[in-house]
């Protein structure tokens, strides 16, 4: 049994709610966190050694710390629960939930971080959560840990929801920025940070819900002991939310000491593949991560079992890694087929490219149609060369990540999957029928 | 660009394609490589100096950066965009002389011309059309793309201006001029992605003072004049400067005359293809300049704009030609060219023994060959 910080209370009967939570220990980290000096609680993140949980993996404390604080200008939390990546529903869980571990854990950065106004960016498609969450806030300002002077501590702090239009690109937090600026979700071009110039031209921190939720057991057990859970550079807990051909999906705190094959084949996480098949392919950490197929995801290339932790999930880089990306777990079985899958990403994130910059805009569809043109039989060989052409393109060219996140599950597809693509090319009429088979992706990685 | 007078002058020292300048801190990149100018400066397609908040969203301006600064001289992971990213001391940047660059900056150019409908013989930019100069300058031959290529309505928006949403490559160069220009802001993106389109929120007209500036900054033929839609070619117009008293603009225009015909105004642009300033004050015109005076009577005259000798606006008008003074026989200087040798000694096709009427058929080589003159006879 793994240790659970997150997700330890949340068996219990109306934790949603404001009496049950505080009942089981709630807001004692807020009350723990409000005593100290602003700068002790970024310290102790900083000691913690808390990673974004939202994907790119950043040091939160770091993070907080970059902060400019120019006299007389106010600052921002920002929130972000726009979580939208396909694949990924460790928030929502949180949020419905747990709304309180979040509101709490924003209190406490606010007071961190020296903000007033907090913001909490949800996505459109959420929409019940909206109302979980503000009467979560509602219940806190009743109890005083929100609104004026916050425990007496001459603190004032409050926290505003604001929905989405349901964009995967407001995700993105210079998107999520203008979005919340009442501005459409184009990204902004960095230089400058939001640490320097975000909400309107404010500092602001952009942080993860299930990063600021993280922060209420770090005030609760200190940062030291928060960072000997976990491996190395990956500390504490993380959320995963597993789905596809797996028994039993659901999200799953885990503490990142794990091996991907327990996770997947374990009872207590994944519970195995669904209906006795075979392991094909996974994607690790949401869809714009690359696609490891079974042979490098249980093993990395030197041979070690991988881990369920950023270090390990990256080992090997793109070649033959992958990235901890959001935590979205998605299992692909010997029935699935690569192409059709990638197609399926293509598409999702042709229709949600802001249209900014060109790369993305124009290589998105064009990515999209050709992938399209190979799954339905009318695919060339030279298709697929054309597409790894087109991802390298994108890649990195953008403004944005979502360029980026384009052309990684089409890149690691391509890479791991070659055969599958020339399959679909030579046999026209059997991909319309059939699948192209496990092949050897569920054989062990031989290694030399 | 402009230089602050008031702090001690301090400069920054940056390397672009093996040539140092010193530029003034806050600089951008491409900034620092138009002030080296030719080849060095990177294109722009979205970038637009008297814009503010214009650029970084074509893309075509990337450059590598090898060393960010004599501080911290690692590289810069990825290409950026030198149109928004400010030099720093000691930053040497490799702009044509990285083979990264040249081969990415190809193919945004093929992401852009993606969708372009390419039907440059009838558009009225032709001819001054930023992504000509790109596709030529930058460009692959032909397109791997094989599929229907997007397509949208002409649109009028306004009585003077025509929107060909199909040529549009998004580079937000005039939703930047409605912001900033013109108070009441009716236009800007809808949708997103490939099909975020310029328009007006409920085809609304846009008959601001300062709109036709939208014409100006419109790096392709999306925006078009409608006063001057299929009156002409640019290249046969002949560009004067010209100005007249207005009370809401500068009043320096470029007149496009053929004869004494006054086909289109506008403003007057600087080799960059931006609009020239005057005081420090970008050369705006208004819509009274720019589509009303379309007589020679309401302009003076100042004289033949110069255009750069590469454009097509410039061919047949031989502007600056120098006709030599010398006679043949001193500029050979001795030398006999054979070009100038008597054509009628060394053909064979002119032997007059041959009776050219007699030749049956079609006339070969062998016909007028030595020893085989016997079988036309």
């Amino acid at each position: 049994m793994g240790i659970k910080l997150l997700l330890a209370n949340d068996h219990i009967e109306g934790i949603r709610f404001y009496d049950a939570y505080r009942k089981n220990g709630g807001y004692s980290a807020a009350e723990k966190a409000l005593k100290l000096a602003a700068g002790d609680i970024v310290e102790e993140v900083k000691k913690s050694g808390l990673r974004g949980r939202g994907g790119a993996g950043f040091p939160t404390g770091l993070k907080w710390s970059f902060l400019a604080k120019p006299e007389g200008v106010p600052r921002y939390l920002v929130c972000n629960a726009d979580e939208s990546e396909p694949g990924t529903f460790k928030d929502r869980y949180l949020m419905e939930f747990i709304p309180h571990l979040l509101i709490e854990g924003m209190i406490i950065a606010s007071y961190a971080l020296g903000s007033n106004r907090a913001y909490i960016y949800i996505r459109g498609e959420y929409a019940w959560i909206v109302d979980i969450l503000e009467q979560a806030i509602a219940e806190a300002n009743q109890n005083g840990f929100l609104g004026k002077n916050i425990l007496g501590t001459g603190f004032d702090c409050q926290i505003y929801v604001q929905r989405g239009a349901g964009a995967y690109i407001c995700g993105e937090e210079t998107a999520l920025i203008e979005s919340l600026e009442g501005k459409r979700g184009n990204p902004r071009i960095k230089p400058p940070f939001p640490a320097v110039k975000g909400l309107w031209d404010s500092p602001t921190v952009v942080n993860n819900v299930e990063t600021l939720a993280a922060v209420v057991p770090i005030m609760n057990m200190g940062g030291t002991e928060y960072a000997r859970i976990g491996v190395g550079k990956s500390t504490g807990t993380k959320l995963i939310s597993a789905c596809g051909n797996i028994n039993k999906p659901g999200v799953y705190e885990i503490d990142m000491t794990i091996s991907v094959e327990e996770f997947i084949y374990s009872d207590e996480y994944c519970g195995g593949i669904a209906n006795g098949k075979q392991l094909k392919a996974c994607i690790p950490g949401g869809s714009s991560v690359p696609i490891l197929p079974a042979n490098l995801l249980l093993k990395t290339a030197k041979g070690e079992p991988r881990m369920m932790n950023y270090e390990s999930l990256s080992d090997g880089g793109f070649a033959t890694g992958s990235m901890m990306g959001s935590g979205g777990f998605e299992v692909l079985d010997e029935d699935q087929c690569i192409v059709r899958h990638t197609l399926s990403l293509a598409r999702f994130y042709h229709h949600e490219s802001c249209g900014q910059c060109s790369p993305c805009r124009e290589g998105t569809g064009w990515m999209k149609r050709i992938l399209h043109n190979i799954e339905y039989g009318k695919g060339k060989m030279s298709d697929i060369d054309l597409l790894w052409d087109i991802q390298r393109n994108i890649e990195g060219n953008t403004i944005c990540p979502l360029g980026d996140a384009a052309a990684w599950p089409v890149a690691a597809a391509i890479r791991h999957f070659r055969d599958e693509f020339e399959w679909h090319v030579l046999n026209p009429e059997d991909c319309l029928k059939s699948n192209y088979g496990i092949g050897r992706y569920a054989e062990p990685l031989e290694t030399a | 660009m402009e230089e602050t007078k008031k702090d001690p002058p301090q400069f920054f020292k940056v390397t672009i394609d093996n040539i140092t300048v010193e530029v003034a801190p806050g600089t951008s990149i491409l900034n620092a490589a138009r002030s080296i100018g030719g080849d060095v400066a990177p294109p722009a397609m979205c970038y637009y100096s008297k814009l503010e908040g214009s650029g970084g969203k074509c893309r075509t301006c990337l450059v590598e950066v090898a060393a960010g600064s004599t501080a911290d001289p690692r590289p810069m992971p990825k290409l950026v965009a030198s149109c928004r990213t400010n030099v720093m001391d000691g930053m040497i940047v490799k702009n044509i002389t990285s083979e990264k660059v040249i081969d990415a900056r190809k193919h945004i150019v093929e992401f852009l011309l993606l969708n372009h409908p390419l039907d440059c013989p009838i558009c009225d930019q032709a001819g001054e059309c930023s992504l000509q100069d790109l596709s030529y300058g930058h460009g692959d031959i032909g397109t791997r793309y094989e599929f229907q290529r997007r397509l949208f309505e002409r649109e009028d928006i306004g009585p003077y201006i025509q929107l060909h949403m199909t040529r549009c490559i998004l580079c937000y160069r005039c939703t930047y001029v409605a912001d900033q220009l013109t108070d009441k802001r009716v236009h800007g993106i809808l949708d997103r992605g490939e099909h975020a389109e310029i328009s007006t929120y409920i085809s609304k007209a846009i008959d601001n003072d300062f709109s036709g500036n939208m014409i100006d900054v419109c790096p392709v033929g999306a925006l078009t004049d409608r006063t001057f839609r299929f009156k002409n070619r640019v290249w046969f117009l002949k560009p004067l400067d010209a100005h007249r008293d207005c009370d809401k603009c500068c009043g320096k225009v470029t007149l496009w005359n053929r004869g004494e015909e006054v086909y289109r105004v506008t403003s007057r642009k600087d080799k960059w293809g931006e609009v020239e300033s005057y005081d420090g004050k970008p050369g705006w015109i208004c819509n009274t300049c720019r589509f009303e005076k379309k007589k020679t009577s309401d302009w003076i005259i100042e004289g033949p704009r110069k255009i750069s000798r590469q454009s097509v606006i410039s061919a047949g008008h031989y502007v600056g030609v120098k006709k030599p003074n010398e006679i043949f026989s001193a500029v050979h200087d001795g030398r006999k060219p054979r070009l100038l040798m008597d054509i009628h000694k060394v053909s064979e096709i002119n032997e007059p023994h041959i009776e050219l009427s007699r030749i049956e058929g079609p006339a070969t080589g062998a016909v007028f060959n030595n020893g085989s003159n016997q079988q036309a006879e």
